[in-house]
This record gives C-alpha cells, structure tokens and sequence, in this order.
C-alpha cells in the first residue's frame, strides 16, 4: 500500500487515470515510465515531433495517423492523461470489464464499441462521421503499397465502400463500420497483452 | 459393396501367396518356345499390389461415403482401421500368414510425406504464428512431459507388481516407451479434428502441436533407444547433455532444411514462367527431398516438411500459374488422402498378426490410463502458465477438447515396430500395447469426440466469407497495434510481425516473387479478386447473358470503362439500352456517380440477347491462369465485369463503381495506350471533322484535343461524364413530339461507311437536323421507352441488315463514362447535325457549357466524347460504326 502511494505521487493524478482507463498500477507505471521516455526536453508533455522520433512508426504506413489520433482537436500537445486515454483503447477486454459495465455510467475505453471508434476515426479524416470512398481510398493507398494500380486500387475503394455501405450514401458510417466487422473478434484483435 | 472390395483384393492377394510355391518347378520345364501368353506376375508384383491397396482403400472410401448417415458419426479413420482389421483376417485367413504389414520403412518414406506436406502447406499460417507461442509449449514441454511421466509411471506400476514379470523392462526401456507413445500423431489428429470443425486456434493448437512434436519425438526415442543399446549402466553425464543437445540440433535442423528448400522452391519457380508445365512437380520434388535430405541428417524430417511448405506457399502461390496451383492443391489432398487412407488400412491389417504382440493386461491398461491421465494433467498445468500469457485465455473446455484430442497414431506404431527385440525384450509386450492405444484413440475417443464438442458446445468454427472490409480492417488493426506497441515501447509480437513483414517486402518478395506476380499477393487485392471471380461466376450461372453486350467477352479489354464494341450490331444493341433509359431519374440523383450507375444499369440492360457461349468461354477459370502477361489485362477484364456487375445489382444504392479511369499502368500497358492514343485521335479526328461543323461548340477544340492525345498522362481523377447517343425515332415522333421529322430520318441515318464531312453533304443526311432539333429540346425529358422488346427485334433485324428500319424506337446510347471526362460543367450536347440543318444549341447554353469547359485544363479530353469514344483505348472502334449516332453527352455540374 505504501508502494502504491508513492507510485500515486510520481503519477500526477493516477488514481483518477486509472479509474478512468481502467489500467493496472503496473501497466500505468510502465506507461509513464515510456511517456518520459519520449518527452525528451522534459516537457510534461509530448509534441508530434516526439511520437515521430519512434523509428517503427515512420514506416507504419498509418503511424501518421495514429500520432495524429493523440491529438485530438488540432492540439498541439499530448499530457500524460490523454496518452494513456488513447492506449487504453487497446487494453484487453476482461471479464470484470463485461461485469461491471452496467452500474458505471461511461462505456469503458476498451469497449468493443470504444476500440472499433478508435479505428474508425482513423478513417475518417474530415471526422464528418463517415467514411467517404476518398477516405477509403487513401487508406488503401497507404496500406496496398505500390504494386497495385491506381486504377485497381480505386476499384477496391469502389467495392470495399460499397460492401459495408448500407443506407446507399456512398460513404460508411460508424454503425455501417461497425456492422460490417459485426463477425470479427475486435475485442482480441484490438488488444495487446501487457496494456492491462 | 464392402464384400465386393474385400474379394477384390483377396484374389492377387491369394496368387501372392501361392506364387513362391509355384515357382521352383518352373525352371525344370523345357523351354517352351515363343509363347502366345505368359503370365508375368512377378515382374509387376510390387507396383501391381501397391496399386491394388490404393484402389481397395479408395473404393472403401467411397463405399463410407454412400451413406451419409455413417460418415457423419464415424470418423472415417476408425472406419478405415476397421476394414484393415477385416481384410488383415481375410489375408490371414487365405496366406496362413500375416502379409502386407505396415512396414516402417513405407511409411516414413512414402506415406508420412503427404500428409505432412499437405499439412504444413495448408496450413494458416497466420494462426499458426499468432499461437505459436502455446504449440510450441505443448509441442515441447508437453510431449517431455508425457514421455517421462508415462515410461515413470510404468516403471513404477511394474515395481508395484502389476505388471506381469515376464515383460522384461527396466526404466529405459519403460522410457523409451513412453517416448514414443506420447507423441500425439498429425496422421490421427488431422483425421479426426477435420470432421469436428471445432474453432481455429483449438484446431491449429492441436494440429500444431502434433507437427512440431516430432522433432521431440524423434530426439526421445532416439536417446533412449540408444541408451538402452548401450545399456543404462554404461551411460554417462555427457550423454545426457548430449540428448538435451540433440533436442535442439535435430528441431532447428530440421526447421532449417526445410526453410533452405522453401527458399530453393520459390527461387525456382519465379523462373519457370515458360515451362508452367513442370511448375507443381517442382513443388513436390523439393517438399521431398527437403524431408529425405533431414531424414538422411538424422534431423526431423516432419518438422522440415512442414516448414518448407509453409515457408514456400506464399510466393510458389504466387509464381506458378493459376493451373499449377489447383494442380498443386489437388494432388497434394490427393496425395495426402490416399496415404492418410492407406496407413490406417494397414494399421489395423497389421494388428491381426498376432505373432508380433504379447499381451499383458496391466500393461495395456496402465498404459491407457495413464496416457489419457498425464495428456489431461499436462494440458492443464501448461494451459495455466500460458494463461498468463495469452491475451485469449483458452478455456476448460478448450481443455478438455484439448486433452482428449491427444491422439496416438502410426508414428507410434511405426516406431515401437522399429524395436529391435534383441535390446529390447519386451518388444512384443510394447506393440500390443501400442496397438491397443492407437486403436483405444482412434477408435473410442475419434467416435466419442465429436458428441463431446457438441455436449461441451465448444465454439465451432464459422465459415464466413472474406469480405474486403474485413481483410482491410484486419491490416488496419495489425498496423495499429504495430503502432500501439512502438508508441508503449514494448516489441512484442506485433512489432516482430510487422518488422518481418517489412522485411519480407522489402527483400524476400522482391527476391522470391516474380515481378508480374508480385502486386497479386497483396491480400486485400487477393480477395477483391478472389471476390470478383466468385460474384462472376455465380452471375454466371444465374444467367450471365446479361453481362454480354458491354464487350466483356474481350479478355484483354484494355480499360474497364470501355464499352469495346467491335461491330455494328454490339453498337446498336448498346443503344437498344438506351430505350429504358430514364433520364429524369439521372437528372435528379445527387451525382455523376449515381449517373454512372444509371447508366451501367442501362447497360447491362441492353445487353440480354448477346449469345452467352462465347461469355462464358471467357468467364472460365481456366481463362485466368494463361501468361503472366495477360494476367493483368485479365483481372482488369475480372474488375470490368464485377463493377458492372455491382452496378448493375446494387441500383437500389445508386451508386456507381465505375468511376476510376484508366490509369497509365506498367509500361507495357503504357505502350498499348500510346498505340490505343493513336488510333482513337484518328478515329476522333475525324469524328470531329463531322460533328465540328455541326455543333458550334466543338469548334475549337479538335486543336486541343490534339494536345491531349499527347498529355494523356494528365487525365484528372474525376470523370462523371456520361455519353448518351441519342436517336430520335418514330415512337417518339409518333408521340407527336417531332412529327414532321419521321419522314426525314430514314434508314440513312445509320452507319457511313466513314464518316468524313464529304459525307453530310449526302442528301439523306438532310434529316438530321430535323431529329437534332428535336434531341436538344427534349433533351430534359427523354421520355423513357419501354418498348425494349420491340427495340430488340429492329436491332436484331439490323445486326444482318447494314441499314436499319427507319422505324426505330428513341436510342439512347449510354456510354460510360469517359475515362478523362473532367467534373466540370461539359458541353452538354454534341449533336451531329448536318451544317445545314437550321438547329443551333440555345445560345446561352451553348455559352456556358463553353466558357466554362476552356477554363479548364481538362477540357480538351471532353472533347473527346464523341460517340463511343468514350475510351481512350478505344483501339477497336472503327470511325464507320460511330458516325451515325448522336451523341449527348451529360456531366456532372451540367444540368440539362
């Protein structure tokens, strides 16, 4: 207990974060133990020009997208709070999570519905609620690489926008987004084993 | 049936047996000069029976198949070992002699590589490396784990007393038993588990776990075999260290031999482009000489099986033809199957010889129970320590499917059969043992598995098709968890798999994979192809003739908007299209694309009465799988039909997928558009040439177009124009609309040999100013016709008549759109009309449509849209086919 505390005070604000996100003492450590790791002027805060020192994520073909998604609304900052909010997306899905969903008023950020936003968000870049088949379309472009034309690749977008869309708007809404990956085990697929 | 089988094999069966007998009294014969028929049953003996053992397992196959009822409660192992029981007492029954044994030599030679290839090149690769972490647990652990505690339990059973004393066994030897009895068999798993269908990552544990625990496997039962030939007093500290280090010598060589020759067979296949033919015996050779090369290394050959197949698939997949690849899989299950069907024959053959096996009751027993006791008490310590580990905790039930599914097959019975008696006394003791145990699994817990998955409701597996959201969402997901992780600074798993797949990208395709090949094996184009190919042939078979008059019966159909007609009669069945044309409906959906889909729809209409042999020619698997070269011009043919295909089903979105314009592609493809460029501007030219003088409009931008030829990289994204070819006939005249017009638009109007200016000056072309007149002021409401039938049986009339009837219903030919067409506002209408004729576009239309079409860049590519010239690789198009038609042409932003 006494260990807990201490770690309390090294992280500002921790039990409110870990109420919120739902992570373990540990998981939250070692999160902030990463998060100043980044922070290399020791900000308090990370820039974009942090996350895109991280050599992997150059050549994620959605790294950018992703450090994006940790600044939400144009910021130009990250504090440690919104980190951790973001990767709690990927925190696994427990049992206790399915448990005691009902008395909590927010959905847990690990919800299935929660992760699936997560993603889809990075779809949809004007964040007009929709996927449009431009959006789609650039996401391919990013994720085919080149050995598919651009002809093909528009063909793609054509039918994957297509395929999900339902209400014939030509674009793909959330619940259209979520329906179409109605059969995929999100829960597992969006998850990564030590963010519990 | 199954006598008839039984008495098929007993005859050569018999002649085998007498045959010894027969033969020394044949060389105290005179010869007997040329003889009219000699019997030559010795020559073929081996081949014949082997032959003959195929073909009885495979009718026996068959004959289990008949009934539905049978096979779907027993597994078709237990079936098979059954038959093997019978036909071993027939054999024995008829030889006085146990023939026909399963002899270990075959079966690790000869009958264990298929069924292990095909498994390891089936295999899912992805599955298998998401959960390899557990397979390899159970794999290694599990099986040391089994070995020694079964042979110690044994051990300690015989000092206990309840083994009888005439098996003479020390601990080694009880070891070396229970090496080689607690391997679970991929041979038994495989059989069983494919007709449980419970979920995947139970599946490929399992399944896994079989494969790679022969490298254990292999290393126990040599270890101690060799002990026990050394004898256990004269074995040292150094020769333990020497088994823990063979453990890794022989599962690491192994797995490097087979990914040497996985390497070796991709390599050769990227070079076999014009010897396709040898393209799948490549791949079997270098799978076979992969296992006997470990095999000879004293390495596990399983392991080097499997890893070379599933090193190799993604790009021999990848390579070879389209033919070679259902050549390969065929042969492969073929290949597998037989052998799977063969051993379990001679399985249960080579328990009737009753001279090979002891029985000792405690030892059969105590065997049983504690093979079934430590499998369970294994599964669940190891699946505890994963748990901590697996994101996905696999449940008791998982458990418990996982610890019945153990297995024992012929690797056991093949490798007990290996013992030699002289070290090991109690030889005969182990194979009655083992043969009890492989049948107990086999047998009792293949038949009581399946009810157990049901009664458990163990999650089974769901057969979903791919659909192109999930693959790309899938990618999405791995790409983000790559990301999570380097972002969380923690390189687990998904940071190494997304490092090899960067390698792999970089490096090994580029090395392994033809270049053509390459772009096919991205996945999410895989099944966007895979997709297209499927919707095209169910569409097919629902009735594919509706496709045919969009010109997809041209495989190599350059560009995917084309409307690629070559004749006369495809141009007038397109424009029978046009007599359900709506155009009100165009006019008020929301955009160009939505018109496109009318338009397709319109299309695809039009097209009912095309000859469907020479579509479905073209639809055939077969057709895919030609050169390399053509391939591309072939999936572009795929995506042609498809998106028509989509358009025209999918009406109730309005939305349009044939939007992309051709694209400069390789450079091969470029080639064929320059030379496409050039005969198209021929064509337009003089097209132009016509209609120039007709609409005021297009004067100017023959010039310009000029320069777009040139610069037809330049072409925008964008293109919403729409083509319609407009005829104006008697049924809209008889409406009262044009009246006067009926009687000047005779037969004429179709089709000038070539349509040079000289020509408007014929007589006959008087007329159509009258008609274009009536075109430009209806052009707002063209009032749908549908007179289809009627429309058809003119343009069927036309297609043996060079002229049509004058009759004709309204034509509205609905092109699609035009690759280069801009978004901006278009020249609404291009009418050719004669320069005589009175009509003239409504000045300000005219202006506008203008004014803004030279404000763009683009605007040359419009004036392209002539009639069917609405692709740019038009190469097929003759001028002559073109001319009679008029054109109007629709774009976005231009509201008529």
């Amino acid at each position: 207990m006494g260990s807990r505390s201490s770690h309390a005070a090294v992280i500002p604000d921790g039990d409110s974060i870990r109420r919120e996100t739902g992570f373990s003492q540990a998981s939250l450590l070692r999160l902030h133990h990463r998060f100043r790791a980044l922070d290399r002027n020791k900000k308090g805060y990370l820039s974009r020009m942090d996350l895109q020192q991280i050599g992997a994520l150059a050549v994620n073909p959605l790294g950018d997208r992703i450090i994006e998604s940790f600044f939400p609304d144009g910021s130009q900052r990250v504090d440690f709070p919104g980190f951790v909010r973001v990767l709690a997306h990927f925190r696994p899905v427990e049992d206790e999570d399915t448990e005691t969903q009902d008395p909590k008023k927010p959905e847990p950020l690990n919800s299935r519905r929660n992760k699936l936003h997560y993603a889809f968000q990075l779809y949809d870049l004007d964040r007009d609620g929709k996927i449009s088949r431009h959006e789609m379309l650039q996401v391919l472009r990013l994720m085919v690489g080149v050995q598919v034309t651009e002809e093909q690749l528009e063909n793609i977008a054509d039918r994957t926008v297509q395929e999900a869309d339902e209400d014939g708007d030509g674009a793909v809404s959330f619940v259209e987004f979520t329906k179409s990956l109605e059969k995929m085990d999100v829960e597992q697929k969006m998850s990564i084993r030590i963010l519990k | 049936m199954l006598r008839a089988a039984v008495s098929l094999l007993a005859l050569p069966l018999a002649g085998a047996a007498e045959e010894p007998t027969q033969k020394p009294e044949s060389p105290g014969e005179p010869p007997p000069g040329l003889e009219l028929f000699r019997w030559q049953w010795h020559e073929v003996e081996a081949p014949y029976l082997v032959a003959l053992w195929i073909l009885v397992a495979s009718l026996a196959k068959i004959v289990f198949h008949l009934s539905r009822k049978v096979t779907s409660l027993v597994p078709e192992s237990c079936l098979l070992i059954l038959l093997g029981l019978v036909l071993g007492g027939i054999v024995l029954a008829v030889a006085k002699k146990a023939e026909y044994q399963l002899e270990p030599g075959t079966f690790f030679l000869f009958l264990l590589p298929p069924i292990v290839l095909d498994s390891g090149y089936f295999m899912p690769s992805r599955l298998f490396f998401d959960n390899l972490g557990a397979i390899l647990t159970y794999a290694v652990v599990g099986t040391l784990w089994n070995a020694f505690t079964t042979g110690a339990a044994l051990w300690g059973l015989q000092q206990a007393g309840l083994v009888a004393p005439r098996v003479q066994a020390g601990l080694l030897d009880f070891l070396l038993f229970g090496s080689l009895i607690s391997a679970v068999d991929p041979v038994a798993v495989l059989a069983v588990f494919e007709e449980v269908h419970v979920n995947e990552t139970l599946f490929i544990i399992v399944f896994g776990e079989s494969l790679l625990n022969d490298a254990v496997t292999v290393v126990l039962y040599k270890v101690c075999n060799s002990f026990v030939e050394m004898g256990s007093a004269n074995v040292q500290a150094t020769d333990y260290l020497k088994g823990v280090a063979s453990l890794f010598v022989v599962s690491l060589g192994g797995a490097a031999v087979g990914l040497v020759f996985a390497f070796l067979l991709a390599l050769t296949t990227r070079f076999t482009k014009r010897v396709r033919i040898i393209e799948p015996l490549l791949v079997f050779l270098l799978a076979y000489a992969a296992y006997l090369t470990a095999e000879m290394a004293s390495l596990s050959a399983i392991l080097a099986v499997t890893m070379c197949g599933l090193g190799c698939k993604k790009y021999v997949e990848a390579n070879i033809s389209h033919k070679s690849r259902t050549t390969v899989k065929y042969t492969m299950k073929t290949l597998a199957s037989c052998a799977e069907t063969v051993i379990f024959m001679l399985l249960g053959i080579s328990a009737v010889d009753s001279s090979k096996w002891a029985w000792d009751s405690g030892l059969v027993l105590g065997t049983l129970i504690f093979i079934l006791f430590f499998r369970a008490l294994g599964v669940v310590l190891q699946t505890w320590v994963l748990n901590q580990f697996r994101l996905v905790p696999l449940d008791k039930i998982d458990q418990v499917v996982m610890s019945y599914g153990g297995l024992r097959g012929a690797v056991a019975f093949a490798l007990v059969i290996l013992l030699d008696r002289t070290k090991v006394p109690a030889k005969d003791y182990f194979v009655a043992t083992t043969i009890v145990v492989v049948f107990f699994t086999v047998i009792v817990q293949g038949l009581t598995i399946k009810p157990l998955v049901k009664w458990l409701k163990v999650k089974r597996s769901e057969h979903h098709k791919p659909t192109l959201n999930q693959e790309l969402h899938e990618h999405t997901f791995d790409h983000i968890l790559a990301a999570v992780e380097d972002v969380v600074g923690h390189h687990g798993y998904h940071y190494w798999r997304d490092r090899w797949e960067q390698f792999d990208k970089k490096y090994l395709s580029q090395l392994l994979m033809r270049r053509s090949a390459y772009r096919i094996r991205d996945q999410i184009w895989d099944v966007y192809y895979r997709l297209n190919i499927r919707d095209a042939i169910s569409f097919v078979d629902q009735g594919g003739h509706v496709l045919s008059s969009t010109g997809l019966t041209l495989p190599s159909m350059p560009s995917r908007n084309s409307v690629a007609e070559t004749s006369v009669t495809n141009l007038l069945r397109e424009s029978g299209s046009g007599a359900c044309l709506d155009l009100q409906v165009i006019d008020t959906v929301r955009s160009g694309r939505d018109r496109e889909d009318a338009v397709m729809h319109h299309l695809l209409c039009g097209g009912l009465y095309k000859p469907r042999r020479r579509y479905k020619a073209s639809c055939s698997r077969h057709f895919i799988s030609e050169d390399a070269q053509e391939r591309q011009d072939k999936e572009v043919f795929q995506q042609n039909m498809k998106r028509r295909l989509e358009s025209f089903k999918s009406t109730k979105h309005n939305i349009c997928f044939t939007k992309s314009k051709p694209r400069p592609r390789k450079t091969g493809r470029r080639k064929k558009d320059g030379v496409a460029n050039a005969e198209a501007t021929n064509g337009k030219h003089r097209d132009l040439g016509f209609q120039d003088t007709a609409a005021v409009i297009l004067t100017v931008e023959s010039e310009e177009e000029e320069e777009e030829s040139d610069s037809s990289e330049t072409e925008k994204e964008d293109d919403e124009g729409i083509i319609f070819v407009a005829r104006a006939t008697s049924e809209v005249l008889q409406e009262g609309k044009v009246s006067g017009s009926l009687e000047v638009c005779p037969s004429p109007r179709i089709i000038p040999p070539s349509p040079t200016c000289a020509e408007k000056e014929l007589p006959w072309k008087s007329g159509q100013g009258d008609l274009a007149v009536y075109v430009s002021s209806e052009t707002t409401k063209i009032v749908p016709v549908d007179m289809q039938t009627g429309w058809n049986q003119s343009i069927s009339s036309l297609e043996s008549l060079a002229s049509p009837p004058c009759n004709q219903a309204p034509i509205l030919t609905c092109l699609p759109p035009h690759p280069r067409g801009a978004e901006e506002p278009q020249v609404p209408l291009h009418l050719p009309s004669d320069p005589r004729s009175s009509f003239a576009f409504p000045p300000s239309l005219a202006k506008a449509g203008r004014s803004r079409s030279e404000s763009s860049a683009d605007l040359p590519q419009q004036q392209e849209l002539q009639p069917l010239m609405g692709h740019k690789d038009h190469t097929h198009l003759s001028p002559g086919t073109a001319t009679s038609h008029w054109c109007i042409q629709f774009n976005r932003g231009s509201r008529l």
